[in-house]
């Protein structure tokens, strides 16, 4: 990592430490943390998405698939069989990884969109099952009663713990996928986003590569979806389903998906737009989620974060942006 | 060109940021006393909006009377409404806001039994009481865990009890269900598979359908081939008609067809049409007014409430309203009482007894944050398409 990309990654971490001290006063805004908890959780199936369609140029429609198999791995094993939330969460993990690998692999070995066409039907039969399974994850009434986390001891209950619990675990994601980003692995990952064909005749073994991401994909979402069942309490099959993958996957391209920061800035800044600031378009929604997308890349077509950085001065940016909104 | 696009893409941020600032700036509304707060939350919209909008309606409805008659011991009556889109985080985000922001002393809604069930630990860590408009007994058990919780939805226990009690006095024992794969089917489903062994009914076949099936034809003729006495179907949206449809054309009609509540609406009846005669079903009584005997009572309250919202909103009044109704009127009634004190309306509600309200009359206990038995429900049949009481 470079000199400045430490610079925003401390500046961020430093931003979102102070956050829930700076609404935490006003009675008007104090929610927000709540928001930000459930924008962190998010943020984690964004910046695996990210990874995903920004550096392997994959798109995967089942991350909310795999958020629900993370969540109800956590689910069932705490209550049904009242084992520590904190050890089932790298079963959750590693049940995700398994069935992402043994989905890439066909799909990813084929060139072109065939991974999303593949997670689109995976995610819709993930929803069947968890609706239809009743005796395993109580079916469309959902399971509740799940035990919150505890850290020697205390109930993480608090927003505000759970706050930070949340985005630490963002940090050190975004510090791990920064490193991969920018070890050999990194660089084959961009080459075969460039250009496929090229990669390959350079030697970069493609197909496992986007395996490898679609994998850590996978993972982090089912960490997400640890976190979001400890902390919620309560599972239904309506937070799993194909809206939430679509919302997953704007949330990356709003804010810009070649760049893990946008995918921070896009979650965080959806997850306010969707659950604080448009709530008038409620049933609208969807369609106001499409003209957010149709702005976004007719103009933006490197999110909202290209809007960032070139406000940051860096005029070198200036000519390859535009090339890329023409 | 190029820069004009920037422009537009730099306005739409910065409107959704003023959006944003919109909810901030703009003040609560200021009466001449504090005002008393009651925070609301429904599924106004979402695949969920048929229970919330009415519940809306509702509670706006009974919030301006209440103003318009001066207010809770001359305290203004604010009610803060927030829309969960029948979304489980919306609605866990939506009651932290009433909580931190709107610091409301009670909670009214939400709607649905999944939302309802993802804010129950909100509020027994907030300790801000709740009164659920939904039904699932989840939501109420286990007590130890639901101090905070309440709610004014007869349990589906209460409403499958109800049934075989009927069946039972008919001298029908051996039944069949069909039950759609919603929270609101599933629910039911347990119960009736619970609940049958203990009360003496057999059930021959269980049948499990989509929302969205558009025929039910082969669940029909599945449960035809096990010669049942009678038919329960438990659905929400045009499954419970397809159901009755279903059921006339295969000449099924001399097997008594029993339907959820959630069939209790006159549009249902207008849908089914011909078809729906004779067809039964337990009902609050709310949606049975105008047919209870004089003397009962809760007639006069159910007569009021009906023409209240009908002569307003011109559409017929709905169970789901009723909820709301009930809700409200507890809330108010605690806030009469013992003032904007989470703690105190808790233990109000909790020693509330014999509340007359659209559901039934109300009798909460420290074991029992629903009040309600099966004797507040009413057997209906469909008669020349409208209710009619049942005979026994």
């Amino acid at each position: 990592m470079s000199r400045k990309d430490w610079g925003i990654f401390l500046g961020t971490m430093l931003l979102i430490g102070v956050f829930p001290w700076l609404v935490k006063p006003f009675k008007a805004v104090s929610h927000y943390i709540d928001i930000m908890v459930f924008a962190g959780i998010f943020t984690l199936i964004s910046i695996g998405l990210s990874m995903l369609m920004g550096y392997a140029g994959q798109i995967s429609m089942a991350q909310a698939a795999f958020f629900g198999i993370g969540a109800y791995t956590s689910g069932i094993l705490t209550t049904r069989f009242g084992l520590n939330p904190w050890l089932v969460m790298p079963v959750g993990m590693l049940l995700a990884a398994v069935v992402a690998w043994l989905l890439g692999i066909p799909a990813l070995r084929l060139k072109g969109h065939y991974l999303a066409m593949a997670t689109l039907g995976f995610g819709v039969i993930v929803h069947i099952v968890l609706s239809e399974e009743v005796n395993w994850t109580g079916g469309p009434s959902g399971m509740a009663d799940i035990p919150s986390l505890t850290i020697a001891g205390t109930r993480l209950t608090s927003e505000i713990a759970y706050y930070y619990l949340v985005w630490a675990a963002v940090f050190l994601v975004l510090l791990f996928c920064f490193l991969v980003l920018h070890s050999r692995v990194g660089r084959a990952l961009r080459a075969i986003h460039e250009e496929q064909t090229a990669a390959e005749a350079m030697g970069v073994p493609t197909a496992r590569l986007k395996v490898q991401v679609f994998v850590l994909s996978a993972v982090l979402a089912a960490l997400a979806g640890s976190f979001y069942t400890h902390y919620v309490t309560f599972l239904n099959p309506g937070s799993f389903n194909l809206m939430w993958s679509i919302r997953f996957m704007l949330m990356v391209m709003v804010g810009g998906m070649q760049s893990l920061w946008g995918a921070l800035l896009g979650t965080v800044l959806m997850t306010f737009v969707g659950n604080e600031w448009l709530q008038v378009f409620a049933d609208f929604e969807i369609l106001a989620y499409g003209a957010i997308l149709l702005v976004v890349a007719l103009f933006l077509p490197r999110g909202l974060v290209s809007l960032i950085s070139q406000g940051f001065g860096s005029r070198k940016v200036r000519p390859s942006l535009a090339d890329g909104s023409s | 060109m190029r820069g004009l696009g920037k422009s537009l893409a730099l306005v739409v941020l910065v409107g959704v940021l003023l959006g944003g600032l919109w909810n901030i700036v703009i003040p609560s509304q200021v009466g001449a006393a504090e005002p008393y707060k009651i925070g609301a939350v429904f599924s106004i919209t979402g695949v969920g909006s048929f229970l919330g909008e009415p519940e809306k309606k509702t509670a706006e409805m009974i919030a301006e009377e209440v103003n318009k008659k001066g207010g809770i011991n001359g305290h203004p009556l604010e009610l803060v409404v927030y829309d969960d889109e029948s979304d489980t985080t919306k609605c866990n985000l939506a009651v932290k806001k009433l909580i931190k922001k709107d610091e409301v002393p009670v909670i009214v809604g939400p709607t649905r039994s999944g939302e309802t069930l993802a804010v129950v630990s909100v509020v027994e860590e907030a300790h801000v009481p709740l009164i659920s408009c939904a039904t699932s007994y989840k939501i109420v058990t286990p007590i130890e865990s639901r101090q905070w919780v309440f709610k004014v939805a007869a349990s589906d226990a209460h409403v499958v009890a109800k049934l075989f009690d009927y069946m039972k006095a008919k001298g029908w024992t051996k039944i069949a269900i069909m039950t759609d794969s919603t929270g609101y089917g599933a629910s039911a489903r347990e119960e009736f598979l619970r609940l049958a062994p203990e009360s003496g009914i057999t059930i021959l076949a269980d049948e499990r359908f989509g929302p969205q099936d558009t025929d039910l034809t082969p669940q029909l003729t599945k449960i035809r081939s096990t010669q049942p006495q009678a038919i329960v179907n438990w659905s929400v949206g045009p499954t419970q008609i397809i159901a009755v449809k279903n059921w006339r054309d295969l000449g099924m009609d001399s097997i008594p067809l029993f339907q959820s509540h959630g069939f209790g609406s006159k549009k249902n009846l207008e849908l089914a049409g011909k078809a729906a005669e004779g067809v039964m079903l337990a009902l609050a009584r709310v949606n049975v007014g105008p047919i209870l005997p004089d003397g009962q009572p809760q007639k006069k309250a159910i007569l009021d409430y009906t023409k209240a919202y009908e002569d307003r909103f011109k559409e017929p009044i709905s169970s789901f309203g009723g909820h709301a109704s009930d809700a409200m009127n507890l809330a108010i009634a605690a806030l009469q009482a013992v003032g904007p004190d989470p703690a105190k309306i808790r233990d109000y509600l909790e020693k509330t007894t014999k509340f007359v309200g659209m559901h039934g009359i109300f009798n909460f206990s420290p074991q029992d944050h629903n009040g309600l038995s099966k004797d507040d429900l009413e057997m209906v049949v469909v008669k020349n398409g409208d209710w009619a009481l049942a005979t026994w």
